[in-house]
């Protein structure tokens, strides 16, 4: 398959709209769901530092 | 047997001691029907495009309604508990309360609908159609329904996140039962679909009571 | 002679089977790269022109991996469930969990395509036809899947009704697909077929496959990484969780 030019592979034959308008969708939505379970993960290791922070606090106390 | 007959009793005596909210589906049955015509306008012939797919949604939203009642209740005073717990099959129990469900319930919807059917000018034989296809499918949306309410049961947001469980399940009933009618007007015969969803209900009634008994389980676990 | 057999269910124990899915991402990740890349290159400058369609069959490279990802990854999500149910294991229910979304977003993703493919070739951004009905379907099958387990506080019971639920949903994929489909025979006039593809050349088709093979190992990476992150919510208050968390500090 040979492009004449750049310009006519962007325009896709007049159909540009609906081709990159899936293909950006697809490529969008493949790169931000990683990001959200990066976040995801993110956030549980925060929340299970918090709960490590809290339970080595009441071994202090109980030491006490 | 007589477990099962004796939970189907107390669940319509209960239903009965309060009418109310017993006759609240087909009420809504009534008045969906009514509201597709002011909303769309009189035109006798659009009325009788539209009377079967109406109808059966219709019908579909107010088996939906129904269905909160049906565990919510014994769930909560801690019958459901006992059953579970009970020397009986706890199936058996269940396929009971099902039973009592689509009489007060379901039924109504089946009887009232060839007097909704004259609002939409539906013919004769047309309602007859109508008629045996909810006759066949309103245990179905009952069955399948049921699935819903028990995995939702205590949950909250429970009367939507049903609706958004069960609704995919009940396409083919729709499909099939307001085809069936659909199938009848246009004159090339309603018995495929009534046979269609006649294995539907075949199909939920030995499948549906397991997956409903399960569910039960897991929600009073 | 010693075995040296691995004990599979060693890893059946989201405590272990948490780094092993930490190795397994990046290359699952990697190979979807690869193979994107590929396709993309085969469906963008190797296959030619569609004779009928144009430029605008071009989005099957991406309608149909979605389409199919999207049926696969509920299948794959029903037998976890099935077997958490059955073994009454964490593991396979978090597994479960963890491919729901990205099924849902395949889900939408093949909609979203079709409905793009469909107004340059059959005129409209929906058509009632029995492929895409029962995509929509499917999608919602998803959403409450994961509107259930949302609702629910307790994970284990949010597990275990999601589990029936994905397996009610399984049994009844094919009789709504073949009930979409009767319905979309009798009311032909009204719409027309998009799972009639083009007699495809065996390029297109090879691209197409290659795009296929690229949304799998993408779908193995992502719910991985979302598992490991399930694994470390869910196992909240384990001394091996914090320990990791103490560590990560």
């Amino acid at each position: 398959m040979s492009w004449g030019s750049a310009a006519e592979f962007f325009a896709m034959g007049g159909y540009a709209p609906f081709v990159w308008g899936s293909f950006a969708v697809v490529a969008l939505c493949l790169i931000v769901e990683p990001l959200v379970v990066r976040a995801r993960h993110r956030n549980a290791l925060r929340r299970l530092k918090q709960v490590q922070r809290a339970a080595q606090g009441m071994q202090r106390e109980a030491a006490v | 047997m007589g477990a099962v007959l004796g939970v189907m009793r107390r669940d319509l005596l209960l239903a009965m001691r309060r009418k109310s909210g017993a006759a609240a589906p087909v009420l809504f049955f009534v008045v969906v029907a009514s509201l597709f015509p002011l909303g769309l306008g009189p035109e006798p012939e659009l009325l009788r495009r539209i009377g079967p797919g109406v109808l059966w949604v219709g019908a579909l939203l107010a088996t939906m309604l129904s269905l909160a009642r049906l565990f919510a209740s014994d769930y909560d005073d801690g019958t459901l508990e006992q059953m579970a717990l009970s020397p009986e099959p706890f199936v058996a129990l269940v396929a009971g309360k099902l039973a009592a469900h689509w009489l007060v319930a379901g039924l109504p919807l089946v009887v009232a609908a060839p007097v909704l059917a004259l609002q939409y000018g539906l013919p004769a034989d047309t309602i007859a159609v109508l008629v045996a296809s909810l006759a066949l499918g309103t245990p179905v949306l009952s069955l399948v329904g049921a699935i819903g309410a028990a995995l939702t049961l205590g949950v909250r947001g429970g009367g939507l996140l049903v609706a958004l469980l069960v609704l995919p399940l009940y396409v083919p009933a729709l499909v099939f039962g307001a085809g069936a009618v659909d199938a009848n007007l246009a004159g090339t015969g309603a018995g495929a679909h009534l046979s269609l969803l006649g294995a539907c209900l075949a199909i939920a009634v030995f499948f549906a009571p397991w997956a409903i008994t399960a569910a039960l389980r897991i929600a009073l676990e | 002679m010693t075995e040296r057999s691995i004990n599979w269910f060693r890893f059946s124990s989201p405590q272990t089977f948490y780094p092993l899915a930490g190795k397994m991402v990046p290359w699952f990740a990697a190979a979807a790269a690869i193979l994107a890349a590929i396709g993309l290159y085969v469906g963008f400058f190797v296959a030619p022109t569609d004779f009928q369609q144009g430029e605008a069959y071009r989005i099957i490279f991406v309608h149909v991996p979605a389409s199919w990802m999207s049926m696969f990854i509920y299948l794959v999500m029903a037998g976890w469930a099935a077997v958490g149910l059955a073994l009454n294991s964490r593991l396979s229910g978090m597994m479960a969990s963890a491919l729901a979304p990205t099924g849902a977003m395949f889900a939408f993703l093949s909609l979203w395509t079709g409905a793009l493919w469909g107004r340059p070739t059959w005129g409209a951004y929906w058509v009632w036809d029995a492929r895409l009905t029962s995509e929509l379907v499917l999608f919602f099958l998803y959403l409450g899947f994961m509107a259930l387990q949302a609702a629910i506080d307790d994970p284990r019971r949010a597990d275990k009704a999601g589990a029936v639920l994905a397996l009610v949903g399984v049994v009844n994929i094919p009789i709504i697909y073949f009930s979409v489909k009767w319905w979309n025979t009798l009311h032909q006039g009204a719409s027309v077929s998009l799972a009639r593809a083009p007699t495809m050349a065996t390029i297109m088709f090879t691209g197409m496959i290659v795009m296929v093979l690229a949304f799998w190992m993408y779908s193995i990476a992502v719910s991985l990484a979302r598992v490991r992150a399930i694994i470390l919510e869910r196992e909240r208050h384990a001394a091996w969780a914090q320990a990791l968390a103490g560590a990560a500090a």
